[in-house]
């Protein structure tokens, strides 16, 4: 029924005169992000804007995503939701949707539809993954290695298993502290086949295989627990090479310069979005509506690739995709969906790690801890 | 041990200086880690070490840009904000309470006072893991999780042991006959204790107020978990700081806290000493 | 002397003294109220004062902080959310299911289809699944599919009750037969927000037991959950499965004279020439892990409402249907965890011991003025931000900071092969040893300076040479600072996190550091709890020893 007052919004009256609409808004706003140069770029790309349009309008960003389940969880057990709009990934967002903690949406109906009046759904297309779910980026992690390594004897690495060498590219590396990647790529490299990686950590022999070729570089891994480690870690030369998001390696090699460059070999493809949370009073579920309908239309999505290298999630905004707002490149070639960069990617399967996760976690720290 | 005898020998001349040198190197050890923040926070660039333009004392290789930043960047000017908005009330509010309690617990027949101050001092001793975890879970529940007075409740407790511990050390060497004295001449007990007991043990009273104030001040672990992005405090901006992008910004954070320490730190000797003199108690 | 050797003759016996009571009565204060009396009052009423002074800050200490921490232990053993998400399978597993390795029989599957729609539509499921996928890996996910595929259990029935009688489709029917008609009058035509609490009509639960507990059910969601009205709902497919069952059962409707009785009657006769279908096949189609019978153990297992499952789990042992067993052993964590954080804070220890006695001693036997002024450097420290700190190191560790650049610069180390100083353990017991030495210093320096410097003088004018005096003398006396201080930096040591978390890397981190990642990101909340609860057990049994041999008030700061 919260979709009732959804329903008479429209795009133009939203849009052309915000002081005029019969229902009533929130004047404030608590967006919550994950900090660091993404959000930055959404501040650039959204809020900004639409401040600009609706300059009595406060918004309160929280840097809270990492922790997002369990705070709507907490939010939830207590009655006092103090967000209002949610940037999670999409594992996250079907948890909460199936726990009832974040709003169903009819994605027709409360996003613009594109330009060429393509409906949301169609021009979103299969990556609404949730019916709670309003997708923004397409984002991999991915690896970044040192061009200026010594011992590398000039040799670059060109696969992900270039990761597992320590003969040809010695040197300490960087890896997430948690399974979910590590696992699937010891294993391709452990000479599994793509479609038999989730298969085969079903199996204790599996996950025995991945750790063992994991144990391999044990000792030479720094394990991140931040975005932003691995950059820092890169470019003050503690680690040669290392996986973080593509979006802060694009950064650390193109806006700050730093000799290290892009390995795009089996990027684990992912996809980060709005949730609204369940629940919201009826002026500030007015507001956000308003604000996500402005936020995830196609031009906005085009904007956001201007200040950083994730790919938009509408169609119709690929060919809107510019230049970087101040170094003034293309942005479509350091897109992880730019087809010379997608030759091998892995689609990450979010069912089957919210099964196995408690149980490859406990058997992940115990293996770090050893 | 005051100072080497003329008659002592090589052995003992050895041990004097070795001693002293030890001692000296563990007072660098305490020191330096502290020290080293404050020339880079100086950095022009954006790094974390000395770069060879500092280590030759270039002047263009040191600026203020990092201070800057502190003092321009909104989320840093935000947490900075809070935590002035915070630690205060914070303080005033341990202190209030925490004065009353130590006065109490002073008198001499107290049931359960082993207890009572056992529960008292818990705060300071539970670990903060589990302090943030248990009033993340309870202020949820009670809708004080995210707020404002949920974060002020949660570092008052924090601080409350440190306050009963400073009043209550003052009051220890409180004479009780002052009190008789101003009841015999006829005050009451509220103006006896504002005009009598108050003035008396202010420096404990004042000291502890320091302690819970550089508690709030500092604490990150509970805010982390009771607060939500409204009361984002100047640590908390520091630990994403350090966990998120590293930049020397944080350097010139600490630069002002340990200005503050230091401040902070010479109000509390000097009231100490000053106390202790008042009651006689230091032969110095 | 004590006046009882100094003056005994003068001193009344016991029996003299109350003889003189008697006869001269009960001594008495100024107002004429027996003087013992008075007393009492007076001590009472200081007694109460002094209460009266403590109180606020007890409740308040209370409520903000024992409280808090009470309700995390609670959370620790809590385990409602079983038998309040699944509570007919609880029942019906607990009544019928005997063979706990075969598969449990029609009723539990009914049950289960029943509860698993309804905690479907208050979506509670994954959050059941999620619980029990601590226990058994495969539940969460298996609850998840089942949360979709349970809409068409039943579904064969519903069909052929609609085909007999349409009417069977109308909610009107239903409610007719199912519902207080006194609940019909009040839901008729109030307003969705309005609807009145549902009750069930009288004695149909007795006719009709399992077709009314799921009719109730879904009334409730109905209103509470979907705030629409069961008037105007048609019943879910697990309905007419319930009404199927409990008329295939033999259910005595000839006894029931109540609306829609003729209705019922001719279902009741149609029923026995209904094409069937048992409810576990149902239940394979969605998934075939149904019919594995350790997902109904585990989900016995775990029925009551408070478990030791956690605290179990966190020393590594797991409940399993065929009672405790160890955790596989490359899942073991829990106790490698507490070890090493007890191995650490042990040399944390030990190192803050080595490096706080001599700056103590140095402090306690320098002249007042000068100690004053190095105690500066001491307190410095213990008054600078932990994260100023914890950051410090991190600029000063690092493979390119300013330690191994140093190094590098003298030529110690080779530019290629950098010292490894941070994210390990050696990182983790530098900074930590630095942040917790003045908690050795002080109480070490309050010690010392009660030592008086006269008794190793006299060790020494008796021959004692300058060791002699000092191991056989001071050392003894100084002895108890060291508790103190151990016991201090100890009880803080374990409990730390921030400095773990941001030196400690992958071997350097504490238990605390689990506890936080249980916390916000596994949100396995009771394992936290119970992580949590031993860890305070150990801080409180230190805290109780350090009450006994120092006592809490002579803690001293600066």
């Amino acid at each position: 029924m919260k979709l009732k007052t959804a329903m008479l919004l429209t795009t133009a009256t939203v849009l052309a005169a915000p002081g005029s609409m019969a229902q009533e808004m929130a004047d404030s706003m608590t967006l919550v992000s994950w900090g660091g140069a993404y959000q930055a770029s959404q501040i650039a790309a959204y809020s900004d804007p639409y401040q600009e349009m609706n300059p009595d309008v406060e918004i309160v960003w929280d840097e809270s995503s990492a922790e997002a389940v369990a705070r709507l969880r907490a939010m939830d057990e207590a009655g006092n939701l103090t967000w209002d709009l949610v940037d999670v990934v999409a594992a996250d967002a079907i948890r909460l949707c199936d726990e009832g903690l974040a709003m169903e949406v009819d994605h027709d109906e409360i996003l613009a539809p594109a330009p060429d009046g393509t409906p949301a759904s169609e021009d979103f297309g299969d990556l609404i993954v949730s019916d709670c779910f309003i997708p923004q980026i397409v984002y991999s992690t991915t690896f970044g290695y040192r061009t200026d390594v010594a011992e590398w004897n000039g040799a670059e690495p060109s696969s992900v298993c270039d990761v597992f060498d320590t003969e040809t590219f010695p040197g300490q590396r960087s890896l997430e502290r948690r399974p979910i990647g590590n696992l699937e790529w010891a294993l391709i490299c452990d000479g599994v086949a793509y479609e038999d990686v989730y298969d085969m950590l079903e199996t204790e022999e599996g996950v025995d295989r991945a750790f063992a070729m994991l144990d391999t570089i044990k000792d030479q891994t720094i394990w991140w627990t931040a975005g932003a480690d691995t950059p820092q870690l890169l470019a003050d030369g503690e680690v040669v090479i290392g996986s973080t998001y593509n979006g802060r390696l694009f950064s650390l090699i193109e806006e700050q310069d730093q000799p290290v460059a892009m390995l795009w070999d089996w990027q684990m493809f992912d996809l980060d979005g709005w949730i609204i949370p369940t629940g919201l009073p009826e002026d500030r579920l007015n507001r956000v509506l308003d604000f996500v309908n402005f936020a995830t239309d196609t031009q906005r999505l085009a904007d956001q690739a201007a200040y950083i290298s994730y790919g938009p999630a509408r169609d119709s905004s690929a060919p809107l995709v510019g230049q970087h707002a101040e170094l003034g490149i293309d942005m479509a070639p350091h897109m992880p969906t730019d087809p010379a960069n997608s030759v091998n990617t892995f689609v990450f399967n979010y069912e089957w790690w919210a099964d196995y996760r408690d149980d490859l976690d406990a058997r992940f720290q115990a293996w770090l801890a050893q | 041990m005051a100072a080497l005898p003329p008659y002592a020998s090589p052995v003992q001349r050895a041990w004097y200086y070795g001693f002293r040198i030890l001692c000296g190197l563990i007072f660098f050890f305490l020191i330096a880690p502290i020290i080293v923040v404050i020339p880079l926070s100086f950095n022009a660039e954006d790094f974390f070490t000395f770069t060879p333009g500092m280590l030759a004392l270039d002047p263009d290789a040191y600026g203020t840009s990092h201070y800057r930043d502190f003092f321009t960047n909104p989320a840093w000017q935000q947490a900075l904000g809070n935590s002035v908005r915070i630690a205060p009330m914070a303080t005033l509010l341990a202190v209030s309470l925490g004065t009353l309690a130590a006065v109490g617990l002073s008198q001499s027949h107290v049931p359960f006072k082993g207890a009572i101050m056992a529960i008292l001092i818990s705060p300071m001793i539970v670990p903060l893991i589990i302090s943030a975890a248990g009033m993340y879970f309870f202020y949820s529940r009670i809708g004080l999780q995210g707020t404002y007075w949920g974060v002020v409740m949660a570092h008052t407790a924090l601080g409350i042991p440190f306050v009963i511990i400073t009043v209550t050390a003052t009051l220890v060497g409180f004479d009780r006959s002052l009190t008789r004295a101003s009841a015999s001449l006829g005050a009451g007990p509220i103006r006896t204790f504002f005009k009598v007991q108050m003035p008396l043990i202010l420096p404990g009273v004042i000291s502890g107020a320091l302690f819970a104030f550089i508690t709030s001040f500092d604490e990150v672990v509970v805010v982390l978990f009771v607060g939500s992005a409204g009361q984002k405090t100047l640590p908390w901006q520091m630990f994403i700081g350090l966990r998120e992008q590293i930049s020397p910004t944080i350097l010139a954070v600490a630069t002002v806290l340990v200005a503050i320490s230091i401040l902070l730190l010479t109000t509390v000797e000097f009231l100490r000493r000053r106390s202790e003199r008042l009651r006689g108690m230091s032969p110095g | 002397m004590t006046d009882a050797t100094a003056e005994p003759t003068h001193r009344p016996s016991p029996r003299e003294q109350k003889e003189m009571a008697e006869q001269d009565g009960p001594m008495l204060a100024a107002d004429g109220t027996p003087l013992k009396r008075s007393l009492n009052r007076a001590l009472r009423a200081q007694k109460l004062r002094a209460l009266m002074l403590i109180a606020p800050l007890l409740i308040f200490i209370l409520v903000t902080f024992v409280a808090p921490i009470a309700d995390m232990l609670f959370r620790s053993v809590e385990n409602q959310i079983v038998s309040e998400t699944v509570p007919r399978t609880i029942v019906a597993l607990d009544e019928t299911w005997s063979d706990h390795d075969a598969v449990p029989g029609e009723a539990v599957f009914a049950a289960m289809a029943y509860d698993l729609k309804e905690a479907a539509e208050r979506r509670e499921h994954t959050r059941l699944g999620s619980r029990l996928n601590y226990e058994t890996t495969g539940i969460s996910s298996l609850f998840r599919r089942s949360g979709r595929g349970v809409d068409d259990v039943g579904e064969i029935y519903a069909d052929q009750f609609i085909e007999l009688d349409e009417a069977w489709e109308e909610p009107a029917t239903w409610t007719a037969l199912m519902a207080d008609p006194e609940w019909i009058a009040d839901a008729e035509g109030t307003e969705d927000e309005d609807i009145p609490r549902f009750r069930l009509a009288d004695g149909i639960a007795d006719i009709l037991p399992e077709t009314a507990s799921a009719y109730a059910g879904f009334a409730r969601v109905i209103i509470d959950q979907d705030g629409d009205n069961p008037l105007e709902e048609e019943p879910w497919n697990t309905i007419y499965l319930a009404l199927y069952r409990d008329l295939s059962a033999g259910a005595d409707v000839s006894a029931y004279d109540g609306p829609q009785a003729r209705r019922l009657s001719a279902a009741a006769e149609a029923v026995p020439g209904f094409e069937s279908e048992p409810v576990s096949v149902m239940f394979e189609d969605i998934d075939e892990d149904w019919l594995d019978p350790q997902v109904w153990g585990t989900i016995d297992a775990f029925s009551s409402r408070y478990t030791a499952g956690y605290y179990l789990a966190a020393i590594d042992m797991q409940l399993t249907p065929e009672g405790i067993e160890p955790q596989p052993e490359e899942q073991r964590i829990y106790l490698l965890l507490f070890k090493r954080t007890l191995f650490m804070s042990g040399v944390i220890m030990g190192m803050c011991v080595l490096l706080g006695y001599p700056v103590a001693f140095l402090l306690a036997n320098l002249p007042l003025r000068t100690s004053n002024l190095l105690m500066i450097l001491v307190l410095l420290p213990f008054w600078t931000s932990l994260l100023v700190r914890t950051s410090a190191w991190k600029v000063l560790l690092q493979q390119e900071g300013v330690i191994n650049d140093t190094l590098v610069w003298i030529g110690l180390v080779a530019d290629n092969d950098r010292l490894q100083l941070i994210n390990n353990q050696l990182g983790t017991i530098i900074a930590m040893t630095h942040i917790l030495l003045p908690f050795m210093i002080l109480p070490l320096y309050s010690v010392m300076q009660t030592i008086p410097p006269s008794y190793v003088r006299a060790a020494k004018s008796l021959g004692a040479n300058d060791w002699t005096a000092f191991w056989r003398v001071y050392f003894p006396q100084s002895v108890p600072g060291i508790g103190a201080g151990c016991i201090l930096v100890f009880i803080l040591s374990i409990g730390y996190y921030i400095t773990p978390e941001l030196v400690g890397g992958r071997t350097g981190t504490f238990i605390s550091n689990r506890i936080a990642f249980h916390i916000s990101e596994s949100l396995n909340w009771g394992l936290a709890a119970a992580l949590g609860a031993i860890l305070l057990g150990a801080v409180l049994i230190l805290y109780w020893a350090y009450d006994r041999i120092v006592g809490i008030d002579n803690v001293k700061l600066g």
